[in-house]
């Protein structure tokens, strides 16, 4: 989905509008507004970062918006090998990249058929997924860990349960399930927003349903896709929940887990936890980076023109 | 609901009627990956929704029999539950503050940062931010802010002696949190909306502005009418959030005192050792009925759009 | 899958990444499995040697330590270790559907709650044997509703009032052996400029120690069990009273407490803020090291005189025996092994934090702080599991922590409260 070379050329028209030399007396008021709003959004951040390079017996004594006594990265050291992290993370890639591919994937195509190809009983499929995501996930919980205990799956998929229960599979498929409700709705809604005439040129064309989610659709609302993989990645990325009710084995857990192993059942060390936690985002960062390029300013969809 | 064989009228000008006509591959295609999500949905949402409506007529444990109790859990809740109604009440605030605050400013930095400004990237950026945070970095951060004795905003304040008690004092603190829930939430909205705005043909935002409209001008009266179904959207997340909300108060503390909150209701009795699941569900059904005033009003809005 | 027209470079590499996926899927299908590959001939239930593990020690102390203690225990373990509190969370979901042959759980009410629900595997053979080395208190912990043994306690840490011996010192302030001498010690700190009592109660359950001793000492201990147990109204004169007890030391306790964590509620102890605190001993990991010898503590003082200090507030970690245990002999011997001396001086050397539960375990190498818990304990007539131990979970949580949070923020009310309290506790000890 973020293949570069995508056909319909996505023309930088006005690139290097920002570079113009005018310096405009309501630009910089808008600089420095928006430099004041970004340091209001960083500093809880910063204020973070900042503790998870000081001892604790030291911020605990003196508070956390105090001077620094001494300041190093072996909360960072100590959360990669205490946490066991490195295969807490692959184990969340497992669940995540899986998981984020395959909504995204079915999401946009039921997204096209409903606002695109307008077929039968689209509203109500759009409704009825909608619908499935007003409820906190923790209603679900119970009916489906019964489900998940007594559906068997061969060991070679799940092991030692040999269950849906405590298997990767289960945890894919319910992330699916849940965040597909919800991606509907938001590609359902950008569809609308793209010339029907796009599809309906293509159809003339001769070009299968495919074609047209393939090669029309999914290239114009790459924006929403962007932004969209952004956000699921990030919270099923750090989601924990559905893991707790529906796996048992310590080693196949994710990475937010690992975290709480930085815990104690009393005492928690809360700056080694930070800086446990702050490298366990980084990769929601770096998927954001990423596709950021997808809905940044700058870039304007030329095909929308038609 | 059935929407018998309407005219799938393009939406933007009516013109010679189109006859769908699918090939056998076209179908295929569209059993398959229509059928997927869908069977996914019915099966892992729907279902165990239904069964937890079910269960809320019963009093059960998780391990021994469901016996039912008609309504007992529903008169229960209002009458004989007291966190129940200031979690609703809070919920209702959350509502409201996103819906007045967090949301419209998450535009409004989607708007501003749409434009052709230098460090656009950084701004968007640090205001995203928050937005990827785990819950183990939410409640470090409320607790180093807000900590009465050794938090950073007291500290700031230079209210040492006197310190203000963000968390504890439960006549404040839900504002408290409501600063760390918007923080989190205009990031959310700005990256959903600044995606609404690329595809906003830029000829109409020129045209506008040869018609002498001033910036203000052109998104009200071009942009934002042409993004409605994004604004829609928007719209109905801030109340998907607003009735789910759960994270921030979880990581504090586990929305007690003065944080209480329906989710969180409902996950202290469903979820963890010998749990009140009738009774958590009945909450639930509560929540879904209190959703359900928006999901009706959503429903006609879409309706009354397609007769149009 | 995909028959474009006319293939452009563009759907060439695009198919190209679609076959290298389809070849992925095997290799995922394996990582998806779970971690390793089954043992052929282990897997059969053959009641071979293999013993598995359900770990919560999550920590890296005492993981490693009970690492080293199941590694001599002469039996093929298999630890599967889950962070303490997803464990906890699950344990109803994990007992029922895939659960190890022993498990780590606590005593008192919370154990006999999964034996009555048929989760656990009686052990009172097993108790002929390991008895004589437990005192009877112990023995009590670890018995079901039915009267058999399912639990053997390994460790347990004592709550108590603690502070600072050097503040003691310096002020001459003299330990407190009853409620008035504990008030008038408090007010005396505060005319010294001390904040008398640290607490914090943000989590919600640091306040229930000082709920549970008001109530063992001005009630007993078999009035603390049978009104855990939910046999007893809440709106009972004896109840109302714990509350106006500790009504009379509020004023001596922090403010605030429930925007604290305990933590920084010790924080003020460890730098001379406050005078005491009530609470377990894990207290001391916010100490430094260099101030670790200045800790110390002193038993809750007596306030009805037939209870005096009879009871000790000491929850005990122990082991259990699932059910579902696939090696029930294997099971049984290492939980065996788990109750001998030799066992719990090992864990005590790589986790010094805790007291042993054997009377024959090894306290030569303890601190001073162990060897008085030991002696404490040791003593005592009674072992409560603290409030959220010996009462049904859902209570403790839905219902006590939030009335306790209340009732610091509003202490005035106590008919009120205690109203609510008993209205809940009807509706959730009769589902």
């Amino acid at each position: 989905m973020t293949t570069t070379t995508q056909a319909p050329p996505v023309t930088v028209p006005t690139r290097q509008a920002g570079s113009r030399r005018r310096v405009r007396p309501a630009r910089l008021v808008l600089h420095a507004f928006l430099i004041c709003v970004a340091v209001g959004w960083l500093v809880p951040l910063l204020l973070a970062v900042y503790a998870s390079l000081r001892p604790y017996a030291e911020t605990a004594a003196r508070g956390y918006f105090s001077l620094p006594h001494k300041l190093s990265f072996d909360y960072y050291v100590d959360a990669w090998q205490r946490g066991g992290q490195p295969r807490y993370f692959i184990n969340t890639l497992l669940i995540a990249v899986p998981s984020v591919l395959l909504t995204l994937f079915f999401a946009s195509f039921v997204a096209f058929l409903i606002s695109r190809r307008r077929i039968r009983f689209g509203k109500f499929l759009l409704i009825a997924f909608t619908a499935g995501n007003l409820l906190p996930q923790q209603v679900l919980a119970t009916p489906l860990y019964v489900m998940y205990s007594k559906i068997p799956l061969p060991w070679w998929m799940s092991w030692p349960s040999e269950l849906l229960y405590d298997s990767y599979w289960g945890v894919i498929a319910i992330h699916v399930a849940f965040q597909t409700g919800f991606c509907v709705f938001v590609l359902t809604n950008y569809m609308d927003t793209v010339p029907q005439e796009l599809v309906e040129a293509s159809i003339v064309d001769g070009a299968g349903v495919w074609r047209q989610y393939w090669h029309v659709i999914l290239p114009l609302v790459r924006p929403a896709l962007g932004a969209l993989g952004t956000l699921e990645f990030a919270w099923i990325y750090n989601d924990f929940f559905w893991a707790v009710i529906l796996m048992s084995t310590g080693d196949k857990f994710p990475v937010t887990s690992a975290l709480n192993n930085l815990r104690s059942v009393y005492f928690t060390d809360y700056n080694l936890l930070a800086a446990g936690s702050i490298l366990v985002a980084l990769p929601t960062l770096l998927v954001f980076f990423i596709l950021q390029r997808q809905f940044i300013s700058g870039l304007t969809l030329g095909s929308t023109k038609g | 609901m059935t929407i018998t064989a309407r005219p799938p009228a393009p939406r933007t000008t009516p013109r010679r009627r189109r006859v769908i006509r699918f090939t056998p591959r076209d179908i295929a295609v569209i059993g398959l990956l229509l059928g997927i999500p869908v069977v996914l949905d019915v099966a892992l949402i729907w279902g165990p929704t239904l069964a937890s409506v079910a269960l809320s007529f019963t009093s059960w444990n998780g391990v021994t029999d469901i016996k039912p109790v008609g309504l007992d859990n529903y008169h229960n809740i209002v009458s004989n539950y007291p966190p129940f109604w200031p979690a609703v009440r809070h919920n209702l605030v959350w509502l409201l503050f996103l819906g007045v605050v967090a949301t419209p400013l998450g535009l409004f930095f989607a708007v501003l940062l749409d434009k052709q400004i230098r460090f656009s990237r950084f701004y968007q950026t640090a205001i995203y931010l928050p937005v990827v945070l785990s819950l183990a970095v939410i409640g470090f951060i409320a607790q180093l802010l807000y900590s009465r004795d050794y938090g950073a905003v007291n500290a700031a304040l230079g209210r040492t002696d006197n310190p203000i008690d963000w968390i504890g004092d439960p006549s404040i603190n839900l504002w408290s949190v409501l600063v760390l829930v918007g923080w989190r939430h205009v990031g959310y909205v700005m990256l959903l909306y600044l995606a609404g705005l690329k595809a906003v043909d830029p000829s109409l935002k020129e045209a506008a502005a040869i018609d002498g409209a001033n910036e203000a001008q052109t998104f009200f009266r071009v942009v934002f009418p042409a993004l409605r179904p994004v604004n829609i959207l928007i719209l109905v997340i801030t109340v998907i959030e607003a009735l789910r909300a759960f994270d921030v108060v979880y990581a504090i503390n586990r929305g007690r005192n003065g944080l209480e909150l329906l989710s969180v209701l409902i996950t202290d009795n469903i979820v963890g050792e010998a749990s009140r699941i009738g009774f958590g569900s009945a909450i639930a059904v509560i929540l879904l009925l209190i959703s359900l005033i928006f999901i009706v009003t959503y429903l006609l809005q879409v309706f009354r759009e397609d007769r149009a | 899958m995909i028959t474009p027209d006319h293939p452009t470079r563009r759907t060439i590499l695009r198919g190209a990444g679609l076959g290298a996926a389809a070849f992925a899927v095997p290799a995922l299908s394996a990582a998806l499995a779970g971690c390793d590959k089954p043992d052929e001939g282990g897997s059969g239930g053959s009641g071979g040697g293999t013993v598995t593990f359900g770990s919560n020690y999550s920590d890296e102390v005492p993981k490693k330590a009970i690492a080293e203690v199941l590694a001599k225990s002469g039996q093929d373990v298999k630890i599967n270790t889950v962070d303490h509190n997803t464990f906890q969370e699950n344990i109803t979901r994990y007992l029922q559907a895939t659960p190890d042959d022993v498990f780590t759980w606590f005593a008192g009410y919370r154990m006999q709650f999964f034996a009555a629900q048929g989760f656990a595997t009686d052990i009172s053979d097993v108790w002929t044997e390991i008895g004589a080395d437990f005192s009877d208190a112990m023995k009590a912990a670890s018995t079901g509703e039915d009267g058999k043994q399912y639990f053997v306690p390994f460790y347990y840490y004592p709550w108590a009032v603690f502070y600072r011996k050097s503040v003691f010192e310096s002020k001459g302030y003299q330990i407190p052996k009853t409620w008035d001498e504990y008030k008038a010690l408090a007010a005396k700190m505060k005319a010294d400029g001390l904040t008398p009592i640290a607490l914090g109660n943000k989590d919600g359950w640091p306040a229930m120690g000082t709920f549970d001793y008001i109530n063992m000492r001005l009630n007993g201990y078999d009035f603390h069990v049978s009104l855990m147990a939910g046999k007893e109204s809440w709106e009972d004169p004896k109840v109302k009273q714990v509350f106006s007890l500790w009504q009379e030391i509020l004023p001596y306790c922090q403010s605030g407490a429930n925007g604290r964590t305990w933590q920084e509620a010790a924080q003020s102890l460890v730098a001379k803020q406050t005078g005491m605190y009530v609470l377990g001993m894990f207290v001391g990991q916010q100490f430094p090291a260099s101030d670790a010898a200045d800790l110390d503590y002193f038993p809750f003082p007596q306030i009805a005189e037939e209870h005096g200090q009879d009871s000790v507030e000491a929850p005990i970690d122990g082991f259990m025996v699932s059910a579902k245990a696939k090696n029930v002999d294997g099971a049984k011997k290492l939980v065996k092994y788990l109750a001998s001396p030799e066992a719990q001086n090992l864990y005590a050397k790589g986790d010094p934090n805790n007291v042993a539960t054997n009377k024959r375990a090894d306290t030569s190498g303890y601190s001073a702080l162990q060897k008085k818990a030991a002696e404490l304990v040791g003593s005592a007539k009674h072992i409560s599991q603290f409030l959220d131990r010996d009462t049904r979970p859902d209570f403790a949580s839905t219902v006590m922590i939030p009335s306790l949070q209340s009732f610091l923020n509003n202490p005035k009310d106590v008919d009120g409260l205690v109203k609510q309290i008993e209205g809940q506790k009807k509706t959730i000890f009769t589902s």
